[in-house]
Formats: structure tokens, sequence, C-alpha cells
């Protein structure tokens, strides 16, 4: 549970951060995954693109995690440990990967590639920004107020 | 020679537009995650934003959680790179204003389910997606079968109800 330091507010972090959105940004519109149509093409088996976007970022994200975590020593920015993404099992993994499936698989979009949907003036994804907002608001009402949720605290503060 | 061209021909079935652009398209999404893991340590994924950015107007418990209150600020500059990195991919090769014609319905309600899910299951296609299944998360695999196989179906049924796009 690293929290933030003031390191993370520095400039170089900002502009950092920023740029890396930027060039995530430019490859999810390139790749198509910012138009919901090609997205549903692939769903719909009409074109199975979208196996080397996915499998060719998570390739590069496992290779970097790979070297980081056992030949490197901490980040130079921040110094914070690197670390790999390992969040805690329960039955909310589940039921939100089934309630995300069923979203994706009606409108096409998902969280990174409606920002860059935006991004290529694409004005009606703004309902699904909207929807996005209006559906995490719903969620994290419900689970402040019930005692029963099964989120538990994660080891590593990210995603 | 009808066993040459047969695997092209299925090949060209499945990848109607040819794989450089989604293979291209996937390293630089990588890249991105890579430049901020490297420099920073974190390991940025895209939908907590939605959580973290409503605590900045809410005051319901969960969005002002410590986790949430210090990303906050540096996960509205990601979002703005991602908006940003788009842009200039758009401008670039003239196919900026390309606009959808999914059905509002779809998108909103759609979005909803994506919200909903992508917080309650603690990651979407680039924390699980990307980052999950590149650091062999048992967690994250799960969760991306189980998105996968729902999205899938729900295609599907759509396309089978004669909804189009």
């Amino acid at each position: 549970m690293s929290a933030a330091t003031n390191e993370d507010r520095s400039l170089g972090v900002t502009l950092l951060i920023l740029l890396g959105g930027m060039v995530f940004g430019f490859g999810l519109a390139l790749s198509g995954m910012a138009k919901p149509e090609i997205v549903l093409d692939f769903l719909q088996f009409d074109d199975l693109g979208l196996l080397f976007v996915m499998g060719g970022a998570a390739v590069v994200s496992g290779v970097v995690f790979f070297v980081a975590t056992r030949f490197l020593d901490r980040a130079p920015l921040t110094g914070r440990a690197y670390t790999r993404r390992l969040k805690s099992m329960n039955r909310n993994v589940l039921a939100g990967g089934a309630i995300f499936g069923v979203g994706w698989g009606i409108s096409g979009i998902c969280p990174g590639a409606a920002y860059a949907s935006v991004g290529i003036g694409n004005l009606p994804i703004l309902w699904a920004v909207l929807g996005m907002f209006l559906g995490a608001y719903a969620q994290g009402y419900v689970r402040s107020y019930r005692a029963d949720d099964a989120d538990t605290s994660d080891t590593v503060p990210t995603d | 020679m009808i066993t040459t061209t047969l695997p092209l021909v299925a090949f060209a079935e499945l990848f109607p537009r040819g794989i450089a652009q989604y293979a291209a398209g996937g390293l630089l999404i990588g890249l991105g995650v890579a430049t901020i893991y490297l420099g920073t340590g974190i390991i940025a994924g895209a939908s907590t934003f939605l959580e973290s950015t409503l605590s900045y107007v809410s005051d319901v418990p969960r969005f002002n959680r410590t986790k949430y209150l210090a990303s906050r600020d540096w996960r509205v500059v990601f979002t703005l790179g991602i908006v940003g990195g788009a842009a200039v991919y758009a401008l670039a090769f003239g196919e900026f204003g390309w606009t959808t014609a999914v059905q509002p319905w779809r998108l909103l309600g759609g979005g909803f389910l994506v919200g909903v899910g992508t917080r309650l299951g603690k990651g979407c296609t680039s924390g699980h997606g990307v980052c999950g299944v590149g650091s062999l998360s048992q967690t994250s695999l799960v969760n991306v079968a189980t998105f996968m196989a729902f999205a899938i179906g729900t295609a599907q049924i759509v396309a089978a109800l004669g909804v189009s796009p």
C-alpha cells in the first residue's frame, strides 16, 4: 500500500504520464478500438484483428514487467518499487467481469477506448462516457452503504 | 495449388482488414503502459479514473478512499493524454470527426454496465487485459476470460436480434 508521495505530483511525473497516455491513446486509435463498430466486428467474429491488439499490448507489458521486477532497482522518478499487477480474487471479480462483458457486447466500448474515441472527435461516444460515470457512481454508492461487500483492500494500488 | 491458397482465404476471412494496424496499435498501447511504468512504477489502468474523478464532486466514501484521492490528479492527466494521443492520430491520418453509428441507447446503457462491471471487477481491458495478463495474474486471467465470454455472447445475441450496426 504505497501511498502517493509528493514525488507523484512532480512536473516530471506529470509530463511522463501525459506522454505515456498519449502513446496509449494513439495506439488505441490506430488499432481501431476507438471505433465501437470494429470492436463489435471482433465480438461477432467478423474480424479477429483485436486479438493482435490485446495480445501485442500484453506481450509488451509482460516483458517490461518481467525485466523490471527482476533486474531493475526502483523507478527513477518516484522511488517506487517495481511490482506486478496482482489483485485478490473474490466473487466481485467474476460478477464484475460478467457485467462488464455484457456492457461491452452491447456498446462495443470500454473505458480507455471511450476516452480515445472522444479524441478522434466522435461526439456520440459521450453517451457512453456518461453511462460509464453513472455506472461507476451507482456501484460506488451501493457498495459504500452496504456492509456485505466482498471488496478487500488490494495490495497493489493501481488500475 | 488449392492446398496453399485455402489457408490464405481463411486468413483473409478472419482478418478482412489485415493485421498490421492492429498489431502496431497493440504495441503502442503496451509502449504507453511501459513508459509510465518504467519511469514511475505506476501501473496505469483506464477505469479507476471513473471512480477517482467522482471524488472531486461526490462525498460517497468509496470514491474518497486514500488511494483514489492520492492518484486522482495523475489519472486526469493520463486520461487527457489518451484523448490527446487519439486526436493526434485522427488529425494526422485525416480521420478526425469520425462518428459512430451505434445507437445512443446502446452507448448509454452498455456504458452504464461497463461502469458498474469494471469497477466491481477491479479493472477493465487495460488493467486486467493488458497489465494483469502481462503480470500473469490469475485473478486477471479469470476476469478477462469472463468478460470475453459474456461480451461475445451478448454481441452475438444483439446481432441475431437484427440490431445494426
